[in-house]
């Protein structure tokens, strides 16, 4: 567990702009933070912190740019979960599209969480998304999560797949759109 | 039952409701640029998928675009990802205007002035900065990559139900202070989050008196205090603005258009989860002093105290001391732009403030016009003329300096008064500073090279 102890980190800060001409879905890893990790001395490079796979931050995390090379690059340098008291609305759309799972939990226990992480990193916590609950040694923190949301992350749905079911409904919604709508010429 | 703005423009959308599921939405029109559609296209051809509705979709350049020296001074993965843009688009017919196309623009400056942004409609993009088009009456916000690829395959979208806020603004505008005064003043109050997972609408006597453009700017500030989308109920200045636009109905169906859209207002007694006053008589000219848009602060007043780690950073970052005057803050950048303020508008705005005056030789100036439109309204107007003999730069139509992804960046150090929307670290160009500001007040402060109340100038 790493913690981040910032609030409205924004998605400026996850992945900066200069990392968005990539095509590709993968490898924005070793570009997580990357201005702050060039001042010097970022928790994340800390060896204590190596590996780790739960980043536990300041409320309104992800704030920001809509960019989903943010929760990419998150996932790319290893992260499974990220705790926070609240995330930005896009980012954590983005997040169950990426297969990040975005825990929100009170301030209190995610303060509990963050000072755990500063001050025994050999503390280990398991966010268990079946039980819907965070465990570590003598504490355990119940999470509420959109149930679809859970079950696309268990068990990974092709959500396209998912939404091109309702084809007869989609195709009888379009033939009641008001004539006048526009189409792009 | 009651219902709000918002959740007649929801309902009017519902494709499928189930129980335990997201909503089922339709969307009217899917917004498109080069950054974040790439892996989106990329899916589709994995998957041996087509772009539903071609017609439905408009792609445009704007985020990486140089603003001069076209397509070659732009650097190679910037390139190849215009080129692929275009490829894309091609391949799955949908419209593009690329560098050099008269129709060219940021992708929210060009949507409303082709007349495609109508009140009712629903309009997603893979931007933030979608919550602009809500300035119709519409129901607009970002989406990320992974629903960009589904709203191309499928023109849907699967969304959870939102809360209501209303934000009253009423009270005439004192001379100076305008509709980015209001929104950065609104983001101060609110703070950076209060606006999560709720659709806002904007209403009283004063955005009733604003320009669409004035709309555009507060609705695109939206996600800036985190709310989902932002709109404002049609009425006849939203009508005006459309009528004779290349997309907006004609004839016989704009008179059904127009029926339509007289009714999309929020009831009387509909209820909101949460409602903000503004007093707009009161309001001052405003500016940022942090590192996220909530940190803002008259521009009368000084550099506050820090309350905060956050603030203590912010401060660090932006290199200020608590107490300090703002009009004692020195610029090196000014940059006029983004699709937060830079329509005819805006750039009329600025330019009454420079007429006859020159840019601080400390300081370097740019004009960067939301769309190529609109810098050829500037240009019949005969502002590009005031802009460059006060000593600005005018550029090509772009989102330039707003996110540094094209070469116009600051320089580590660099200070900027900037009419754009995120003051984030290193936003403008990694190590830069920046103060969001109005129009005429970055204009203000190229003329005197630091940061000033227009007032005074005007």
């Amino acid at each position: 567990m790493a913690p981040l102890d910032r609030a409205d980190v924004d998605t400026d800060q996850i992945i900066p702009k200069q990392f968005l001409k990539r095509i590709e879905r993968t490898g924005y890893g070793p570009f997580l933070f990357f201005d702050w990790r060039a001042d010097g001395n970022f928790v994340l490079d800390k060896p204590e912190h190596a590996g780790s796979s739960v980043l536990v931050t300041g409320a309104n995390f992800g704030c920001g740019s809509s960019r989903e090379h943010a929760p990419w690059a998150l996932r790319d340098f290893g992260f499974k979960a990220i705790i926070s008291p609240s995330f930005a609305d896009i980012f954590l759309a983005n997040c169950y599209k990426t297969g990040l799972l975005a825990v929100t939990l009170p301030e209190r226990q995610v303060r509990h969480l963050i000072d755990l992480a500063s001050e025994d990193p050999t503390a280990s916590v398991t966010v268990d998304l079946d039980k819907q609950e965070v465990r570590g040694e003598g504490f355990s923190y119940r999470f509420e999560i959109d149930a679809f949301a859970r079950e696309c992350l268990l068990g990974g749905l092709d959500e396209i797949g998912l939404v091109e079911r309702n084809e007869p409904d989609i195709a009888a919604f379009e033939s009641r759109r008001p004539a006048w709508l526009p189409a792009v010429k | 039952m009651p219902k709000t703005l918002a959740q007649k423009l929801w309902d009017a959308h519902v494709v499928r409701v189930a129980p335990g599921e997201p909503d089922l939405l339709y969307v009217d029109l899917h917004l498109v640029h080069e950054v974040t559609s790439p892996q989106a296209f990329e899916g589709l051809r994995l998957a041996g998928r087509r772009v539903r509705r071609p017609d439905l979709s408009l792609a445009t350049m704007d985020h990486n675009v140089p603003t001069q020296g076209g397509m070659r001074a732009a650097d190679e993965s910037s390139r190849r990802q215009m080129e692929l843009l275009a490829e894309n688009c091609r391949r799955e017919g949908i419209p593009l205007y690329q560098i050099g196309s008269r129709r060219q623009g940021i992708v929210h400056v060009i949507g409303p002035e082709l007349g495609l942004t109508q009140p009712g409609m629903l309009i997603v993009c893979g931007d933030s900065h979608t919550s602009t088009h809500g300035a119709f009456g519409a129901l607009a916000f970002g989406i990320g990559t992974s629903e960009v690829e589904l709203v191309l395959a499928t023109q849907c979208l699967p969304q959870k139900r939102l809360g209501d806020l209303a934000v009253t603004i009423t009270g005439e505008l004192p001379l100076g202070v305008t509709a980015k005064d209001i929104v950065l003043s609104l983001i101060g109050q609110t703070g950076t989050s209060l606006g999560q997972a709720h659709l806002v609408e904007y209403r009283g006597s004063t955005i009733g008196g604003l320009s669409m453009e004035g709309r555009m700017t507060i609705c695109n500030m939206s996600i800036e205090w985190g709310a989902k989308a932002g709109m404002v109920a049609p009425d006849d200045t939203t009508f005006a603005y459309l009528q004779g636009r290349p997309s907006a109905p004609k004839g016989a169906a704009w008179e059904a258009a127009l029926d339509h859209w007289r009714s999309l207002s929020s009831d009387t007694d509909a209820e909101f989860d949460g409602e903000i006053s503004v007093d707009a008589s009161r309001l001052e000219p405003h500016v940022t002093w942090g590192t996220n848009p909530g940190q803002v602060a008259p521009v009368t007043g000084r550099v506050p105290e820090p309350r905060s780690d956050t603030d203590e950073r912010a401060l660090r970052y932006m290199d200020l001391l608590p107490g300090t005057a703002f009009a004692d803050i020195a610029v090196d950048r000014v940059f006029i732009g983004s699709c937060t303020n830079a329509r005819i508008e805006d750039l009329r705005a600025a330019a009454s403030v420079i007429k006859g005056k020159h840019v601080h030789p400390r300081v370097r100036a740019m004009v960067v016009p939301g769309s190529t439109s609109v810098k050829q309204a500037a240009e019949d107007e005969g502002l590009d003329l005031v802009f460059k003999a006060a000593g600005f730069e005018w550029r090509n139509a772009g989102c330039s300096m707003c996110l540094g992804m094209n070469p116009d960046i600051l320089a580590p150090g660099e200070r900027c008064a900037s009419t754009s929307n995120r003051n984030f670290e290193g936003r403008q160009g990694s190590g830069g500073r920046t103060h969001l500001m109005s129009p005429p007040m970055a204009a203000a402060a190229a003329v005197t090279g630091h940061l000033v109340d227009v007032r005074e100038l005007i």
